[in-house]
């Protein structure tokens, strides 16, 4: 499934290069025909996150602090981690700032 | 020593002077500054009533900025004067926002906490646009290199909880914006606001990135809705530059603790709430915990240092810092090697510490000092040191803060 994935807020720094954008090709979780966001944060783990994989992730979610949007929409609204995502969905994770 | 002239006067004369004339300017300058706050705290332009209040400002009455709604150039129930036409018709002429935006405009009061980075253009914006009542909380002196740490407490709260003043502030406003730079006084003004039912616009800035949200207005969530646990303290915090302006977020949890439909969250509760304990970070960076990780042998003052250095003693002086720190200013001569480098390039420092001690006339086995900024660092850098065998690994307590401090008074601070 193609996906635009995009890190902000610092988490950027958590992968390659620093690189913000990234389309990638996800495929379903074993034993299952579509990619939920709970199947979405183990293959980025996996597959994405090259240092301090806990500032991203916590347990099967994302760590506190971070905030994740599918299709600019607040990823509570869409079912949380067991959302499923869809062709060409756009998945946002940004970590909360705090500075002033 | 008769008929010596202008070589007459000995250096320790000179300072003295100089000491005496700083002084007497600092205190010129901090007259300039109180007259400059009370012309400013009286005057109401036409632009918005500005009042600044801070818990330094003696003069005040620990009252907040205002409390009557100045109408700001709008009698309430008369036209617009001409001249206010001309000042907002940008504003009149926006299809949604028109005459009847600017008139609720003039009439609402907005406080804003933290006069830092971004609560100073935002407080400069909001005056601008004709906010009706502004007002502005912040409890730290400026200084030169802050515009960024921000308090809400004033003088009349010296000595009672933080929240409660924090509490009586927002009670006087329709509106709070939260440009505070720290993780526990943003749960705290957070649930303050859902306590006296105050939507809340937040703001969040870091380097190059900047984050935008209105809490607890409409149905939308409060801060604990979206973060009902505080991020790890070592969350990484750095600069960017994605937004997140216009996405839709999640409406308030009916289950959250404090905005909840069965939140039991008093006022009382909140006076007790402990928020550094709970996000495990304190409210200002003044009461940042250093970290005491050496034994006392392994460490030496500022003043030691000069000391070693007045008297020719052998040693490299290593700075910690990372690389664009150091560009800013340092001790000469240092050697840079920034501590998460340090590990990697430790084979370079043991040559330029044998170099060093080559060079030395004594022949004497050279020392090594390490330095970083507030001396927090350094300790982390000579523990790792002392590990890989550098024996005379030595912190210099307080970094090169204590160094401007203590040794060097022209020392640039950053
Ligand atoms: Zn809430």
């Amino acid at each position: 499934m193609h996906l635009t994935l995009e890190f902000g807020g610092g988490l950027e720094l958590l992968l390659e290069n620093s690189t913000k954008v990234h389309k990638v090709e996800v495929p379903p979780q074993d034993g299952e025909n579509m990619v939920t966001m709970k199947g979405l944060l183990s293959w980025v783990k996996a597959n994405l996150i090259k240092e301090r994989p806990e500032m991203f992730v916590k347990g099967d979610s994302v760590r506190p602090g971070v905030l994740a949007l599918i299709n600019d929409c607040d990823w509570e609204l869409c079912g949380g981690l067991d959302a499923e995502l869809e062709e060409k969905d756009v998945v946002v994770f940004i970590s909360t700032l705090h500075g002033g | 020593m008769a008929g010596g002239g202008g070589c007459g006067r000995s250096r320790e004369a000179i300072e003295g002077e100089l000491r005496k004339l700083r002084a007497e300017r600092e205190e010129l300058d901090s007259r300039i500054r109180q007259l400059e706050s009370q012309l400013e705290v009286g005057s109401t332009g036409v632009g918005g009533a500005v009042a600044a209040k801070g818990a330094v400002d003696s003069s005040c009455d620990g009252s907040v900025a205002c409390r009557s709604r100045g109408g700001n150039g709008f009698a309430p129930d008369s036209g617009l004067p001409a001249d206010m036409i001309y000042r907002y018709s940008r504003h009149l002429l926006l299809p949604d926002f028109g005459v009847e935006g600017q008139r609720k405009l003039s009439h609402s009061s907005i406080l804003v906490v933290g006069a830092g980075g971004l609560g100073s253009p935002v407080a400069l914006y909001l005056a601008a646009c004709g906010v009706g009542c502004l007002g502005i909380v912040d409890g730290d002196d400026v200084e030169l290199n802050n515009l960024h740490r921000q308090i809400i407490h004033k003088e009349a709260y010296v000595g009672q909880p933080k929240v409660k003043s924090a509490a009586d502030a927002c009670r006087e406003y329709d509106i709070v914006v939260d440009a505070t730079d720290n993780l526990p006084t943003r749960y705290m003004i957070s649930d303050c606001c859902v306590l006296l039912n105050k939507p809340l616009v937040s703001g969040a800035a870091l380097g190059l990135e900047g984050q935008l949200t209105v809490y607890h207005h409409n149905g939308s969530p409060c801060y604990r809705c979206l973060f009902p646990s505080p991020p790890p303290v070592a969350a990484c915090q750095r600069c960017s530059d994605s937004g997140v302006l216009g996405v839709k977020l999640r409406g308030s949890l009916p289950d959250c603790t404090i905005c909840g439909k069965n939140s039991v969250f008093t006022e009382q509760d909140f006076q007790k709430f402990d928020y550094e304990s709970f996000t495990q970070s304190p409210m200002s960076d003044k009461t940042a915990p250093s970290v005491n990780l050496l034994p006392e042998s392994a460490r030496i003052t500022s003043r030691d240092y000069k000391r070693l250095v007045d008297n020719g003693e052998p040693h490299l002086l290593l700075d910690v810092r990372p690389t664009h720190h150091f560009q800013i200013a340092s001790i000469s001569p240092s050697l840079n090697i920034p501590l998460s480098m340090l590990e990697e390039k430790l084979p370079m420092l043991e040559t330029s510490l044998k170099e060093t001690g080559a060079a030395s006339a004594s022949g004497k086995e050279p020392s090594l000092v390490v330095l970083c900024r507030r001396g927090n660092d350094s300790q982390i850098a000579v523990k790792l040191l002392l590990e890989k065998g550098f024996a005379s690994a030595k912190d210099i307590i307080g970094g090169l803060q204590a160094w401007g401090q203590d040794v060097d008074p022209d020392f640039p601070v950053y």
